[in-house]
């Protein structure tokens, strides 16, 4: 059994359906790369799974447990983390309180609060140095991480990131996706929804590709990354050169 | 100059009462951005609690202080309560619906709040006992009661623990966090409608506290002394900026001088003219308020 099964999800936005019968694995110790285009409803999957979009039709395991009813603040305390698309970190909140809300659920035992805290510090040093600084003025990169850092405060079981490269310069990215392999490498597994195909396959142990609320490929990530019609939507980014 | 201080006085007992309702509608509009059109009613509600708190206990032999302090926390309470049944059974369905399907519950909301008062209690006046005496000193020539000490150092105390409240505790920073973004507190575990009955029952309370006060002090209550007040209240939280906490206080006081001011220099017939012109001029040169930093997004 996977740590987390979704099963034939389907997600709508008022009369649109989304989500058109998604079905996904995550088991534990895992990198997933999720991809396709925009629109694609990488973000609705996450958000669906995660409780913040409920889902019409379909089942999420999580751990064993059905959640695809649980209200997202519980499904959270089940050792699920969701960095959400465009970071979403409290910008008129000090970054230490942004962090502190990350570890909400242990608002009762302040020291394991610190600890985490430090960790998360010890990850980010950047962070350290700015933690009484409103999260706002922060720059892209380090909104990033705190974003990251937050979810990582309570050490999920499963951390799914949506697009966590978005707008950032190369090198940044690539110390995230390093952060991402190293989060890994500390049991968590992770969900990774991303445009950056071609790195996000790089690093992850299987992967999915979303089409217009399906799923139209799931494999390996190296066996993705060279299947020639994944190479032509997302690797590259231009079909022309498929056609070459 | 005992002209002065006695105005002073007198404008800081009143804006204090300002200041405990004004804070309930910054709160609640800081974290589900509704103008809370009922709650000027259960600031009403509270002095009406109050009031039947001490009547019950006029035949007790209970000091006045102890009386009274009873009648406080009964009504904060209770008051308290009822906030957070209507925030349930009124607000929370339609958080998803259109601004203005909430805004009409709202506005039903205070009518049945009035109407039911002035059913059980009639619509006449109520007279609150006279507790406290009007027993004061005078300095500098103005007089001073005791009661209106004691009143603003309690509300003080209550707005201090406010602030304490939600800068300094974990549920306190939940609910700034759910101000500025709904889902990303419910991805930190926040319980998020919890937090928002929690915000309800708190401007409650803070507004029973200043009609159990304000019913101490003025002594006459009726069922819709809400309505004027919470006008003015809400004016307040606006001038001090909607959504901040600190703003509301100042606000609350800040109208309460002015009140005091315009009708003692000038007549108390000019005083709502003078308020209002005060708030114009200062949201045409700071729409967001004395201490507003955002602009005021939806509605
Ligand atoms: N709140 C919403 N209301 C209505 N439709 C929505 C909403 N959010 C998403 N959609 C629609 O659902 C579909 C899937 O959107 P989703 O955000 O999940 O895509 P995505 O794969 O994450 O795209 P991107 O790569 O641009 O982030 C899109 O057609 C989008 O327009
Ligand atoms: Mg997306």
């Amino acid at each position: 059994m996977a740590l987390l099964e979704v099963r034939d999800l389907h997600t709508f936005y008022g009369s649109v359906e989304a989500l058109k019968g998604v079905s996904l694995d995550v088991d534990e110790g895992e990198i997933v790369a999720l991809i396709g285009s925009n629109g694609a409803g990488k973000t609705t999957t996450l958000r669906t799974i995660s409780g913040l979009e409920r889902a019409r039709a379909g089942t999420v395991r999580f751990a064993g447990r059905d959640i695809t009813r649980a209200p997202a603040h519980e499904i959270v305390a089940l050792g699920l983390g969701h960095v959400p698309e465009g970071r979403r970190i409290f910008s008129g909140l000090t970054v230490e309180e942004n962090l502190n809300l990350g570890g909400y659920l242990l608002r009762r035992q302040p020291a394991l609060l610190k600890e985490r805290r430090d960790e998360v510090y010890a990850i980010f040093p950047r962070l350290a140095e700015r933690r009484h600084q409103l999260a706002g003025t922060l720059s892209g990169g380090e909104q990033q991480m705190l974003a990251i850092g937050r979810a990582l405060m309570l050490q999920p079981k499963l951390l799914a990131l949506d697009e966590p490269s978005m707008g950032l310069a190369p090198m940044l990215v690539r110390t995230i996706f390093g952060i991402i392999q190293e989060i890994r490498r500390r049991g968590t597994a992770v969900l990774l929804v991303e445009q950056n195909a071609r790195q996000a396959l790089r690093i992850a142990d299987r992967g999915y590709v979303l089409e217009t609320g399906r799923i139209v490929l799931s494999d390996d990530a190296a066996k993705l990354a060279a299947d020639p019609r994944v190479r032509a939507a997302y690797l590259g980014g231009h079909v022309e050169a498929a056609a070459r | 100059m005992s002209a002065f201080l006695q105005f002073l006085v007198n404008g800081l007992t009143v804006g204090s009462f300002y200041a405990l309702v004004a804070l309930g509608y910054t709160m609640i509009y800081g974290i589900i951005r509704l103008i809370n059109f009922a709650h000027g009613d259960i600031f009403m509600v509270g002095a009406f609690v109050g009031w039947t708190v001490l009547a019950a206990l006029a035949a007790s032999h209970l000091p006045a202080l102890a009386a009274l302090g009873v009648a406080l926390v009964v009504a904060m309470a209770a008051t308290g309560a009822l906030g957070l049944v209507i925030e349930r059974v009124a607000y929370q369905p339609l958080l998803k619906a259109p601004r203005l399907s909430i805004l009409i519950t709202a506005l039903g909301a205070s009518l049945a709040l009035e109407n039911g008062v002035m059913l059980k209690y009639g619509a006449g006046f109520e007279t609150y006992p006279h507790l406290l005496a009007g027993a004061g000193f005078s300095v500098l020539g103005a007089q001073v009661k005791y009661a209106q000490v004691g009143f603003f150092l309690l509300s003080l105390a209550l707005m201090a623990g406010l602030y304490l409240f939600v800068h300094r505790t974990p549920v306190g920073t939940a609910m700034r966090a759910l101000a500025l973004d709904q889902d990303a507190a419910r991805l930190m575990g926040v319980n998020v409608e919890g937090v928002i009955m929690l915000t309800f029952f708190l401007g409650s309370a803070l507004a029973a506290a200043a009609g159990v006060m304000y019913g101490t002090y003025y002594t006459q209550i009726n069922f819709m002394m809400g309505f004027l007040l919470g006008l003015r209240a809400f004016t307040a939280a606006v001038l001090g900026g909607i959504g901040n906490i600190p703003g509301a206080m100042v606000g609350g006081l800040l109208i309460g001088l002015l009140e005091a001011f315009s009708s003692g220099y000038i007549s108390g017939q000019w005083k709502d003219v003078i308020v209002f012109a005060v708030l114009i001029l200062v949201l045409v040169v700071k729409p967001t308020g004395l201490f507003g930093e955002r602009v005021v997004e939806r509605m």
